[in-house]
């Protein structure tokens, strides 16, 4: 997938001004998934939630310390059980196993779940134009298939398209006159799937998790077509990233309880799948051929460094969804595959710091997204970090770095400071003149009063004030 | 009990009556309050930005102005988050800056929570008639666990009647520099905490830090809003809203 998150801001800007957009974002407001989940862990019983957060957070915490031996693992335990595990170190490469998979068994057609890594590889355009056609089987992401567009929400990824913009979509897909009753829609979004299910020959999913102990991948779907996906097609390619290896089905079980609750209120999704190795010969259903493509991408670059914590990401979504930000831009101004809190940490450490130079400050670290993650992501504390990072290696630009070393050599020199806070009390307050406000800041403060007033200072300081009262 | 005012830099600078509010409440709640007089910034917008050299520099300057102190104080949740949760976190390389760091930390209090919890303040001096709002503000809430006090306090000013927002926990859209440097976001995500606070009919909005406060009144103001005041929790509660 292309790369804008460089240009976050005039993306931001330009959802800022697309009024179809915004009304659709209003999705994100007081019914929605944040508020499911705020329902879920009222059930649950909030102590008890946060007991099984730390338990999520210590489990991925244990599967990423010891992420090597588990790896090993996994592939002896899936290739034990006919599976075949490959190895992809970069994107790029994750791309070229699939399609030699594609030329190995001479394969035409491929129905897919849900898959992000899919996404990062930009696995439907190269299939495309290596005569494999790719189809998504998620609801959502069928919708941005026919749209042309790419996933804004991790998990809801036509979150930003109305009901209405759906009708027009499928009305022109499936030569259909043009329906707006959402069961009636789905129904014929599964009748045109349903074909493609049958006549596939490649079925790609993604894997919420890889299980050490059993060599299994386990996908979590609201829809069924996971199942579909992994079970119908004649060769199943499960891809996913290399962090995802968690040690045993007990595990699996207790994240399980923290996914759903956390992602979309649910206790549990509708359907949780298994795949271990391809059909046995008393099977009566399952893939001849059954790959596991374990991807890199940037990942292992973080293992044993101060951002390790994200690598526990469970892929939940709930940061975005209560992302002040997120919810205000939507999620395709991030630019890249992973939006929201989490985007704008993953962006700049997988594709690189220098090319996603805004996302770690396109945040007010407000820490709602921290305060509900399930594993427990310090968030605003590893965006601060890659703040730190860009300062390090000379990254923002000298008016900011001018402007904060003026600034704390000052406030480093008190007598100086005073000077500086009484003449900015003063100037400040003569620019509010009568109203006491200011409508135009100048230098960087045009950023501020773009969009609103600048209440004027009183016109003195406390330290002035406070000093005469000593005096008497 | 002695008391270190961390006055903060925004209320130095610009509403130094909320400053004075705090000091009224101190005393009226029985403290004996020091003011250092070379008290500048937590260093927050350094550490926000990444700056981590500056923001060490000033930490190292507040706990030499305020570790003789009983407690530190703060008109703001989002100083005294600075100073509580994430001084420490700055010296994680150095044990004994750190240990004294640690001791400062644990005495460390936003101003309501201070004066519910530790000075158990049982009368205020302030009076409201009206209506009013509370907003909280996200490091008092997320990091100081702010929550019940204001209100606790708020309750006990005669005349006055609280009326909750939706999404009162919602972040106003300040962030510190993200405000100058994505105002149109900072100010979209503040039109809707204003559309919040319009819905309740409130007289006014309260809230305890400066930064929310400037964003809030900012943004009302240009949505045409000349009517709901702004007001710190402090002034409410020594009775100075009408002082500046």
């Amino acid at each position: 997938m292309q790369v804008h998150s460089m240009h976050f801001k005039a993306r931001a800007g330009t959802a800022l001004g697309d009024a179809t957009l915004q009304a659709n974002l209003q999705k994100f407001g007081s019914a929605g998934l944040a508020a499911l989940r705020a329902k879920a862990v009222d059930a649950y019983g909030h102590a008890a939630f946060e007991q099984l957060r730390d338990a999520g957070a210590q489990i991925r915490d244990r599967s990423l310390a010891d992420l090597d031996t588990l790896i090993e693992r996994f592939e002896r335990e899936a290739t034990r059980r006919g599976a075949t595990v490959l190895f992809a170190r970069t994107r790029e490469d994750a791309r070229d196993l699939v399609l030699e998979i594609c030329r190995r068994h001479g394969l035409k057609k491929a129905v897919k779940s849900k898959s992000m890594l899919s996404e990062e590889a930009g696995l439907n355009e190269a299939l495309a134009a290596a005569g494999v056609m790719p189809v998504e089987t998620d609801l959502g992401e069928y919708i941005i298939q026919l749209a042309g567009e790419a996933p804004s929400h991790i998990i809801a990824p036509a979150v930003h398209k109305s009901k209405e913009e759906v009708a027009d979509l499928f009305e022109r897909a499936h030569a259909k006159p043009r329906k707006t009753d959402i069961p009636e829609m789905t129904r014929e979004a599964r009748e045109a799937l349903r074909t493609h299910f049958v006549s596939a020959d490649l079925g790609i999913s993604g894997g919420n998790f890889l299980v050490a102990e059993t060599g299994s991948g386990g996908t979590v779907t609201n829809e069924g077509n996971g199942r579909m996906v992994t079970t119908l097609p004649r060769v199943h390619v499960c891809i996913t990233g290399i962090e995802k290896v968690i040690p045993t089905l007990e595990d699996f079980a207790t994240l399980m309880r923290l996914l759903a609750r956390s992602a979309t209120g649910q206790p549990i999704s509708n359907y949780i799948s298994f795949f271990t190795g391809p059909k046995g010969r008393d099977d009566r259903d399952g893939p001849e051929h059954m790959y596991f493509i374990l991807v890199d991408g940037g990942r292992t670059n973080l293992v044993g460094t101060d951002m390790q914590e994200m690598l526990r990401c469970i892929r939940c979504g709930a940061c975005m969804n209560h992302c002040p930000v997120y919810k205000t831009v939507g999620g395709h101004a991030y630019g890249w595959v992973y939006p929201g809190p989490m985007g704008s940490v993953l962006t700049p450490s997988y594709i690189g710091l220098e090319n996603a130079l805004d996302l770690p400050h396109a945040a007010t670290l407000c820490n709602q997204c921290g305060v509900v993650c399930p594993v427990k992501i310090p968030l605003p504390d590893l965006l601060r970090k890659l703040r730190e990072k860009q300062v390090d290696r000379g990254l923002r630009p000298w008016s900011e770095r001018f402007g904060l070393r003026i600034w704390a050599w000052a406030a480093l020199h008190p007598r100086i400071y005073a000077l500086g806070a009484w003449w900015a009390a003063r100037y400040l307050r003569f620019l509010g003149g009568g109203l006491k406000r200011i409508t135009k800041l100048p230098l960087a403060g045009r950023g501020w009063t773009l969009t609103r007033d600048f209440p004027a200072p009183e016109g003195k300081t406390f330290r002035e004030l406070y000093a005469k009262r000593k005096r008497g | 009990m002695r008391v270190g005012l961390f006055v903060t830099c925004l209320v130095d600078l610009m509403r130094p009556s909320i400053g004075f509010a705090a000091l009224e409440l101190l005393e009226a709640a029985g403290c004996e309050v020091y003011v250092p007089p070379t008290q500048t910034c937590c260093g927050q917008p350094g550490y926000n930005s990444g700056d981590r050299a500056a923001a060490q520099a000033l930490a190292e300057k507040v706990l030499a102005e305020f570790e003789g102190c009983e407690y530190l104080v703060a008109p703001s949740g989002s100083c005294a988050g600075m100073i509580k949760t994430h001084y420490p976190d700055l010296f994680a390389d150095s044990p004994s800056l750190r240990a004294r760091v640690e001791r400062l930390a644990g005495r460390v209090h936003e101003l309501t929570d201070f004066l519910a919890n530790v000075a158990k303040l049982e009368k205020v001096p302030g009076a409201l008639r009206g209506r009013v709002t509370y907003h909280d503000s996200c490091a008092g809430l997320r990091e100081m666990g702010v929550k019940a006090q204001p209100r606790a306090l708020l309750a006990k000013v005669p005349g006055l009647a609280l009326v909750e927002m939706g999404e009162c926990e919602q972040c106003c859209g300040f962030g510190g520099t993200f405000s100058v440097k994505f105002g149109a976001i900072s100010g979209a995500i503040a039109d809707r905490k204003c559309q919040g606070i319009e819905a309740t009919g409130a007289d006014a909005v309260v809230l305890g830090d400066l930064g929310c406060m400037l964003n809030i009144e900012g943004r009302l103001r240009r949505r045409g809003n000349e009517a709901t005041r702004v007001l710190h929790v402090a002034e409410v509660l020594a009775g100075t809203t009408g002082k500046r």
